[in-house]
């Protein structure tokens, strides 16, 4: 095992559970400082919750996650908030805030937490929105904007207070082809020129295994597999490669669980 | 069949569900408050908050209250010339107006107008995931969003019942004197006269705080709790128009015991 100073974030013995459905079982992960971490599953498997609990909004049944050296789940709220300052999210459809345009939204955790003067501020958000390309969208409400360009002005946003890691949530979902060739270039080359650790939840597997450098499976609430895109592909596990390269039937069933079907058929609703 | 014990089983459901949902409404409330302080330095927020949940409402207000007011004054007259007695039509329309009509039918009025756009939007905030971004930029969403529409409702709420109750006693002028013909010096005596600043006034400033102070509360309440979804954001937005008013009723009744229930 690596030394932990390189480790960023780190999940030890993790459980988690929704009502009475296991999310997370005993896991282990491990994100290294610096590089591009790539978390994948079928849709359900809690890929969107792992990233909730590493930013302390849920509380784990059991484990630790440790961000930084700082055990989330032990900070008190102010130290959490503290600790979050240091942390960039992407959410899925952006989140931005709607009722204000583009730059004030980049610039709003700027004036929440500092007391830069405007003309500063202003610098800032215009050189986080020149980074994403969308300088020129300053004036626009976020109702104008397409999905790819909000994930840009979130991501501009995200930045803005110059974290050391984002974690992005499932980035990729519904983009065409360009504007998901804009934010897959865009998160590799941020992580690379600003050295932050980024953490992606994806199940789009080319766009992902294209940048990250590491790659968990999650199934079942089990690590199933990790390791790069090239140990991936050859992975023992029949799961892991029908996961990776997207058959239709395999250990992950095509059929619902049901009762035999022609016994289904034949009982004829009488049942 | 359901048996007897089911049923009691989903009375105790309601009833601790009921209970649950009022514990957390406490807790938010308490968090509501202590973010208060903090805005004294960006009263800004509240500022804009206080527009859009006070100044929107205006319209609805003033039309409202020149017709409840109109209608006070015809059924007024109606009864009083009977006895001989419409000089006092002013009183009857002031009082009826500061002491019940002005604050219960404001925060009716509020809670559809304000309280609902107000649950609506926290709602929706939530469904978008906004609140969630708000808290992983390490801001407080309760403070940021709740706190300042919390106090832009309980700051309007009076001043919009004050606006009522003026308006009515417009339209009960308009209508007894300008209609029929109370004699226009008789309308605005009696009511200096028998209109009291601290039992009737007063009191009135009273109920309509209050009534802000629940209107609001439970909106933003509705709002934070909602289901993050279509249907979720729906009901919420149903249960704080019908909770908010039976709660105004009811309080309502309970104030006007405490406050005039002695003579």
């Amino acid at each position: 095992m690596s030394n932990s100073s390189d480790i960023l974030v780190s999940a030890r013995g993790l459980s988690f559970a929704r009502g009475s459905r296991q999310i997370f079982n005993d896991i282990d992960i491990n994100i290294k400082r610096g590089s591009v971490t790539a978390i994948m599953g079928p849709s359900g498997t809690g890929k969107t919750t792992l990233l909730r609990l590493i930013g302390g909004q849920l509380q784990p049944d059991s484990g630790t996650v440790t961000v930084d050296g700082e055990a989330v789940h032990a900070l008190r709220r102010g130290q959490l908030y503290q600790l979050r300052k240091r942390m960039g999210m992407l959410f899925q459809n952006g989140a931005l805030l709607t009722d204000m345009n583009v730059f004030d939204n980049v610039a709003f955790p700027l004036r929440e937490h500092t007391d830069l003067p405007e003309r500063l501020i202003r610098n800032l958000v215009l050189m986080k929105l020149h980074a994403v390309g969308l300088r020129g969208a300053r004036g626009l409400m976020p109702s104008e904007l397409s999905g790819g360009m909000a994930r840009r002005v979130a991501l501009a946003r995200a930045i803005a207070l110059d974290p050391m890691m984002i974690m992005y949530d499932e980035p990729f979902t519904g983009q065409d082809p360009i504007s998901l060739g804009v934010l897959v270039r865009l998160i590799r080359l941020l992580n690379d020129a600003l050295g932050l650790t980024s953490i992606i939840v994806s199940h789009d597997i080319a766009e992902t295994a294209a940048i990250a450098d590491d790659i968990y499976l999650l199934s079942g609430g089990k690590v199933v597999a990790h390791g790069s895109a090239e140990d991936l592909k050859q992975s023992g596990s029949e799961w892991a490669r029908q996961f990776i390269q997207g058959l239709p039937d395999g250990p992950v069933p095509f059929h619902y669980p049901a009762e035999d079907y022609a016994q289904d058929l034949l009982s004829g609703g009488l049942a | 069949m359901k048996s007897v014990l089911d049923h009691l089983q989903t009375l105790g459901q309601k009833g601790t569900g009921f209970f649950e949902r009022l514990g957390r409404a406490s807790i938010l409330f308490a968090r509501i408050l202590g973010g208060a302080p903090s805005l004294f330095l960006r009263f800004s927020l509240v500022v804009q908050q206080t527009y859009s949940v006070g100044v929107l409402s205006l319209l609805i207000i003033l039309v409202s209250g020149l017709f409840v007011g109109m209608v006070l004054g015809l059924q007024g007259y109606n009864t009083l010339v009977d006895f001989g007695a419409e000089e006092s039509l002013g009183v009857v329309v002031s009082l009826s107006l500061v002491r019940e009509l002005g604050p219960v039918v404001t925060a009716l009025l509020f809670a559809g107008r304000a309280g609902s756009a107000l649950t609506a939007e926290i709602g929706l905030m939530k469904a978008t995931e906004q609140l969630s971004a708000m808290e992983m930029m390490a801001i407080d969403p309760i403070r940021r969003v709740l706190t300042p529409r919390f106090l832009a409702g309980v700051i309007s709420m009076p001043l919009l019942a004050a606006i009522f109750s003026a308006v009515g006693v417009i339209g009960g002028y308009f209508v007894g004197v300008g209609l029929l013909g109370v004699d226009d010096g008789a309308y605005w005596s009696q009511m200096q006269a028998k209109v009291d600043l601290y039992d009737d006034l007063l009191n009135g400033v009273i109920k309509s705080f209050v009534f802000g102070i629940i209107v609001t509360w439970i909106a933003v309440f509705e709002g934070y709790d909602a289901t993050p979804t279509s249907e979720g954001v729906s009901r919420a937005t149903t249960r704080t128009v019908v909770h908010s008013s039976l709660a105004i009723l009811a309080m309502d009744f309970i104030l006007t015991a405490l406050m005039f229930g002695e003579h």
